[in-house]
Order: structure tokens, then C-alpha cells, then sequence
């Protein structure tokens, strides 16, 4: 056997290690993507489905089940943000549309404009979720739209689903947050999300106004534009508020409500 | 003497188990105490987090173990990270595969195995002198004993911070209409410190030949 401390030898076993373990990996990689893929599919169908009401949050159902429901209730699309107009294109598949990933591509975003949910860049395209009621009936009731923001320790990933009169909050889900646990960390909580349901987004001029309080709001029909805050949570429940406000306005969103709102579904 | 005996034989057995109280990895070695700060909010983390380090830490052991003899010394430390670093993004991988929703909590963490002083150390500091049956159980053992640890600090945590055991609810929250007003700094990292102390207070009460002579 060759020396073992001589260099020749060295560097052949540093190769060999090499490729085992590059072999080992890419055989773990490969050979679990398309179950990974389908996870990450399943997870994303299912917070639109818990945004738009139509799974309750202690609700257990099979990933079967919640892809059926899926294809019932919910139509994938893509919006131009700026114009608010649907791509009709077809040069990009909504349903494997991925917004994160285009958001941080420059040949599909552009930095944001200045403003207070600290959102650094805009995709062009930002997916919606088109929910009917699954009966064949082909009036669309709400849009889930997917939200995004910088909190206290991270950016915030939520979806918001609005009526289809473009202002009631019919339904708001965080799926990826880094708040501090049991403080900022409560706006995870379903009881938290349900006091936004029925809040108006706008006011008679369209113009974004829902604000986080601290104390106690009414109910939806009597304060419409105010949520309780989470207490400990400040900084937080501000962050919320201004990240909805900013999806919500002309930066955002708002070219795609206002023509959803006034031709019916976009 | 047949394999199975020298399987099981006592040395084997103590091998396996010393790791586990007398020789535990985070109470009387004080490794990896950094994860263990992290992800004890919750025990199904900690239960994941401990399976996904004892498997790491029984292959690498194996592993490292297997080419001991053939490892020039010049490079075995990187051969040991190369080794670890690719059993821990099997370990990822697979919690994508199978665990999708607990993989986004830990993905961060599972990665930080890596590092884990406990691998690193047991690689270095047992598999690359012994055989690798007794690497296999010493892996096994400290794996084990940190998963023990961790399990233990979750428990505390998750109820006396959230009011919950695995995930139900057993002390219900005041804000959820109970009784139980949650105990936030549980839930917050330092919290595991002060647990983890108590443990290895506990336990060197328990077991006086831990402290050490001043």
C-alpha cells in the first residue's frame, strides 16, 4: 500500500471521498424532488384554500382531498401588477408560477417604489387565486392575493383573501414568518386572523385605510377599518397593517382590484 | 464467541448507553447547546431535530469509522466534514420528501447539524479510533442522548409556555378563553438555558462522580 501521508495519495483519497459523497446527494436530491415539488405544491393549495375560508384551520384533510377542493373551487392566475391586467401570454404556467423566486429576478421585477412595508422589489407578475363557489357557477366571489413584508425578525409571508366587492377582508393567512414566538409569533394564530374577516380595506374613496389599534375594536360593522393589535407585539401588528395597505394600493394590487371590482372578475 | 455475542457484548451495551445519562453530550459534555436553544419551543421539533441528529451522527460514526485506517491525518478533518456535511443534506432532503411543513421550521436548524459540536466531536473524538460496531453505537448513544435532552427542554417549554404537549392543548390559554396565562419567556431562547442548567444540576445531584474536584 502507497504511503499514506504522501501527497499522491492525499489528494487521490480527498477525490475519491469527493465523489462518493457528490453521489450520495445527488442520488437524495433527485430521487426526492418530484416528492418535494408535490409538497410544496400541496402546501401552497392548501393556504389559499385556509385564506379563502374553505378549509378550517383545525381541519385535517389528506393532500388528496385538499388538491380536489383545489381544482373545485380555485382558478390560478397571473396579473400584470403595474397595468392590472391578466397575462394572457401564456409564456409563464400560473399554477408553477413562483413569485418569490421571480421577485428576486431581474428580468422579471423592478425595485419598489418607497414605501413603509419595507418591500424592496415587485415582481411583474403577481399571482391571484380565483375563488367560485364550485358549483359550475362562473361568478368569481373572492381573490386570494399573496402578501409579503418585512416584520420584526424576517419577512412575512401571508395570503389575503379580498371579496369581490375589492374591499371586505374575507380571510388572511401567515405560512412563513419569523416573529418572535407567542408575542409577534401570534399573528399565525387562526383567532388572531379571524378579527381582520369583514374589515373594509378602503374607504368610500379607495383610498387603502385598515390600521391596527391598540385596545379593543368593534365589531366589523360598526369599525371597519381597525383591528385589534397583538399585545407585546407593536412593531409586529404594524408591520401586518402596513404590508396589507401596501398589497392593497397602487403599488400593489390596486390597478388589478379596481378593474376587478368594476368589470365583475377582472 | 459469535457475532451477536460481540454485538451485545457489555462493552457494546456501555458504549450505547453511557452516552445517553452519565456521559450525555449537552448535560456533561456541553455540546450543541446552540441548537438545543432553538429548537425546543415545540417537542415534535425536538423529536425531529433529535431522529435527524441520531441518524446523522450513527452514519458519519460508521462512516468515518470505515476509512479510519486509510485516512491520511493531514486531511481527516475535512474528510470528516465532507462526510457529515453530505449526511446532513440526505437528512434535509428527505424531511422535504416527507415532512414538508416541519421541514420549513427546520430546514435552518437541520442544516446547522453540520456544525453540531456533538458529530464533529464524536467523529474525531471516538470513530477515528475505534472499530465501527462500537462507532455505530457511540453515534447511536450520543444521538440519543441529545435527542433525551432536548425532548426534556421541549417539554418544559411547550407546556409551561404555550400550555400544550405535542401540539394539544393540556393547560388551556387565558387568551383562548382558559385559565392558563402562558409564561412567554419559554418561549424565547434563554428560557432552554435556565432548563438545561437545571438538568445538569439535577443530574450531577444525582450522580455526585460528574463534579468536578476544585
Amino acid at each position: 500500500m502507497a504511503d499514506r501521508e504522501s501527497t499522491r495519495y492525499t489528494i487521490g483519497f480527498a477525490a475519491v471521498v469527493c465523489v462518493v459523497c457528490a453521489l450520495v446527494v445527488a442520488v437524495a436530491a433527485v430521487g426526492l424532488r418530484s416528492q418535494q415539488e408535490a409538497n410544496a405544491l400541496a402546501f401552497r393549495q392548501k393556504n389559499v384554500l385556509l385564506a379563502a375560508g374553505l378549509v378550517e384551520p383545525d381541519e385535517t384533510r389528506s393532500d388528496r382531498e385538499l388538491e380536489q377542493l383545489f381544482d373545485r373551487h380555485v382558478e390560478t392566475r397571473l396579473v400584470e401588477l403595474e397595468s392590472g391586467r391578466y397575462e394572457e401570454g401564456g409564456r409563464i404556467d400560473p399554477r408553477t408560477y413562483n413569485q418569490r423566486r421571480a421577485r428576486n429576478d431581474p428580468a422579471l421585477s423592478r425595485a419598489a417604489p418607497p414605501n413603509e412595508a419595507k418591500v424592496a422589489r415587485l415582481p411583474t407578475y403577481g399571482g391571484v387565486f380565483l375563488i367560485r363557489d364550485g358549483t359550475g357557477d362562473k361568478t368569481v366571489r373572492q381573490v386570494v392575493l399573496p402578501i409579503e413584508g418585512i416584520g420584526m425578525w424576517g419577512t412575512i409571508y401571508g395570503l389575503l383573501a379580498v371579496d369581490r366587492d375589492g374591499k371586505t377582508i374575507r380571510g388572511l393567512t401567515f405560512y412563513d414568518q419569523k416573529e418572535t414566538p407567542g408575542l409577534g409569533g401570534e399573528i399565525s394564530n387562526p383567532k388572531w386572523q379571524a378579527l381582520w374577516v369583514g374589515r373594509h380595506a378602503f374607504d368610500a374613496n379607495w383610498t387603502p385605510k385598515l390600521t391596527v389599534i391598540k385596545g379593543r375594536a368593534g365589531p366589523p360593522e360598526q369599525d371597519p377599518h381597525r383591528v385589534d393589535a397583538i399585545s407585546g407585539a407593536t412593531i409586529t401588528s404594524n408591520a401586518v397593517s402596513r404590508l396589507i395597505g401596501f398589497w392593497l394600493s397602487d403599488a400593489g394590487y390596486g390597478p388589478y382590484l379596481r378593474r376587478f371590482r368594476e368589470g365583475g372578475n377582472g | 464467541m459469535s457475532m451477536l455475542d460481540t454485538a451485545w457484548s457489555p462493552a457494546a451495551r456501555k458504549t450505547l448507553l453511557t452516552p445517553i445519562l452519565a456521559n450525555n453530550p449537552i448535560a456533561v459534555q456541553v455540546l450543541g447547546i446552540c441548537s438545543a436553544l432553538a429548537v425546543t419551543t415545540r417537542m415534535d421539533k425536538a423529536i425531529v431535530m433529535g431522529i435527524g441528529v441520531t441518524l446523522v451522527a450513527m452514519l458519519a460514526n460508521l462512516a468515518v469509522s470505515l476509512v479510519r485506517n486509510h485516512t491520511p491525518n493531514s486531511i481527516r478533518i475535512i474528510v470528516q466534514l465532507a462526510i457529515i456535511a453530505s449526511l446532513v443534506i440526505m437528512v434535509d432532503q428527505i424531511l422535504k420528501a416527507y415532512l414538508y411543513e416541519l421541514s420549513l421550521e427546520l430546514s435552518v436548524f437541520v442544516g446547522l447539524i453540520i456544525t453540531n459540536c456533538i458529530v464533529m466531536g464524536r467523529a474525531e473524538g471516538y470513530a477515528m479510533q475505534n472499530p465501527p460496531w462500537p462507532s455505530l453505537l457511540d453515534g447511536v448513544g450520543n444521538g440519543l442522548g441529545y435527542a433525551l435532552v432536548l425532548i426534556l427542554v421541549a417539554f418544559v417549554r411547550e407546556l409551561t409556555g404555550a400550555g400544550k404537549v405535542l401540539g394539544f392543548t393540556v393547560l388551556p390559554l387565558a387568551q383562548d378563553g382558559g385559565w392558563y396565562v402562558g409564561n412567554g419567556l419559554m418561549l424565547l431562547a434563554p428560557s432552554a438555558l435556565f432548563i438545561v442548567a437545571l438538568l445538569i444540576w439535577a443530574l450531577r445531584t444525582w450522580m455526585p462522580e460528574l463534579q468536578e474536584k476544585d
